[in-house]
């Protein structure tokens, strides 16, 4: 197995299913300012799952364009954390997914951009000031609905405790990891984690929500193992290469 | 052969599909520009990564130089160094405002939640008494403001750093 090319779909993996979940709130956001921030977001991952692919089609060196990956595989080659093929839910639910995954994108390309691996680093670099952005919006959501309604309270506490058996999975690491780790390549979860942990528990706190009793804790997708929800994303995501092969714009 | 100066200045001809006044010099977006024999070698870097403007742009510099001369054009889009809204010229500042789009302006550090809302004049008026609305706009790189004094709705074009 090609850990390089490995771990680039685990990170455009994860880019193209929150990007393509943000992009199926178009046309339905609760104002039209969030229905535009949204998109907007959307469009930011596609356009780093684009940047990732096409990384990963010269690393694996078959000739795979970044089409090609994005559009043909199967469920299980797909390496994206469970935590973004969730339903979007209400609002609230989308912006505590968004929040969660945020929280942990920016420690990451702050490391990444350190990486040995020029394009990597490149890549990081870029999706890094876009990933600050993101990470200020969905905060600030959190603060607002969590520390706003009765409603509104219980929404997001309800979100979150759905969604954090997922939130483990974040920091998954194995020999895909420790190869690329020992060139320099990629980073130490550790930090990450520690990053993450301190971030999550502040916004959580000033927005007066409880971080839930973790008494499961699922993961797989790294390993290609998801949830129901990934085979229908996919149905859509896929249908127009299924069916007219080679289809372009 | 074609002089690589005449080159940049054929790019000053080529406009952002998205903010039709500012060039693609404007925006800083032209990394390189190398010249050998009859072909020419154009590297930019994208603004935003999803930035669906990109590929017209690339089309638009071969077209814009294909005008010029009987030219091989090729272009090549880097990710590295990234983007910045620094390199936004003073010209191209200029014509964002004149346009009616506030020009990015120096901003606190994103970390600081609610605190800091950056100063935005409104491009209209000067008044700097103005709200964001929204930090996402009708494009990626900007966000949607208004202005408390006349009340006109705007874009500004965020800084990107």
């Amino acid at each position: 197995m090609n850990s390089l090319f490995e771990y680039l779909l685990r990170l455009g993996d994860d880019s193209l299913i929150i990007g393509h979940r943000l992009s199926e709130w178009c046309g339905h956001g609760p104002i039209l300012e969030e229905d535009i921030a949204m998109t907007n977001l959307s469009l930011d991952f596609i356009g780093q799952a684009t940047s990732i692919y096409k990384y990963a089609g010269e690393v694996e060196d078959k000739g795979r364009s970044a089409d090609d990956l994005a559009f043909l595989r199967f469920d299980r080659e797909y390496k994206n954390l469970i935590l973004l093929e969730q339903p979007n839910g209400d609002f609230g639910m989308t912006m505590m997914k968004q929040f969660l995954f945020d929280s942990y994108r920016k420690p990451l390309f702050e490391r990444l951009i350190h990486s040995s691996d020029d394009m990597i680093a490149a890549i990081a670099a870029k999706s890094l000031k876009e990933t600050k952005y993101h990470l200020k919006h969905s905060s600030e959501w959190i603060i607002r609905l969590g520390d706003g309604t009765e409603e509104s309270r219980n929404r997001v506490q309800d979100s979150l405790d759905t969604l954090w058996r997922y939130t483990s999975e974040l920091f998954f690491e194995d020999s895909v990891d420790e190869e690329l780790k020992s060139s320099g390549i990629v980073p130490s979860m550790d930090g990450i984690k520690k990053d993450w942990s301190s971030y999550v528990g502040e916004i959580l706190n000033r927005a007066t929500l409880t971080i839930p009793i973790n008494n499961w804790e699922q993961e797989g997708g790294r390993k290609g193992m998801h949830s129901e929800h990934l085979g229908y994303i996919l149905t859509e995501l896929q249908y127009m290469q299924r069916a007219y092969p080679g289809m372009e714009w | 052969m074609v002089a690589e100066k005449d080159v940049w200045n054929y790019l000053e001809e080529v406009f952002d599909p998205e903010v039709p006044v500012l060039t693609v010099l404007d925006l800083g977006i032209v990394q390189k520009v190398k010249v050998v024999g009859s072909s020419i070698h154009v590297v930019i870097t994208p603004t935003y990564t999803g930035c669906p403007a990109m590929q017209r742009i690339e089309e638009d510099i071969i077209e814009k130089l294909n005008e010029k001369g009987d030219f091989e054009v090729s272009v090549d889009l880097v990710l590295s160094p990234a983007w910045t809204t620094d390199w936004i010229s003073e010209e191209g500042k200029r014509k964002l405002k004149e346009y009616g789009i506030a020009p990015p302006e120096d901003e606190a550090d994103k970390s600081v939640l609610f605190a800091e809302q950056t100063v935005v004049p409104c491009p209209n008026c000067d008044e700097k008494d103005t709200k964001m609305i929204s930090h996402f706009g009708s494009t990626a790189c900007k966000a949607h403001y208004q202005c408390n004094s006349c009340l006109e709705p705007f874009d500004y074009f965020k800084c990107l750093r």
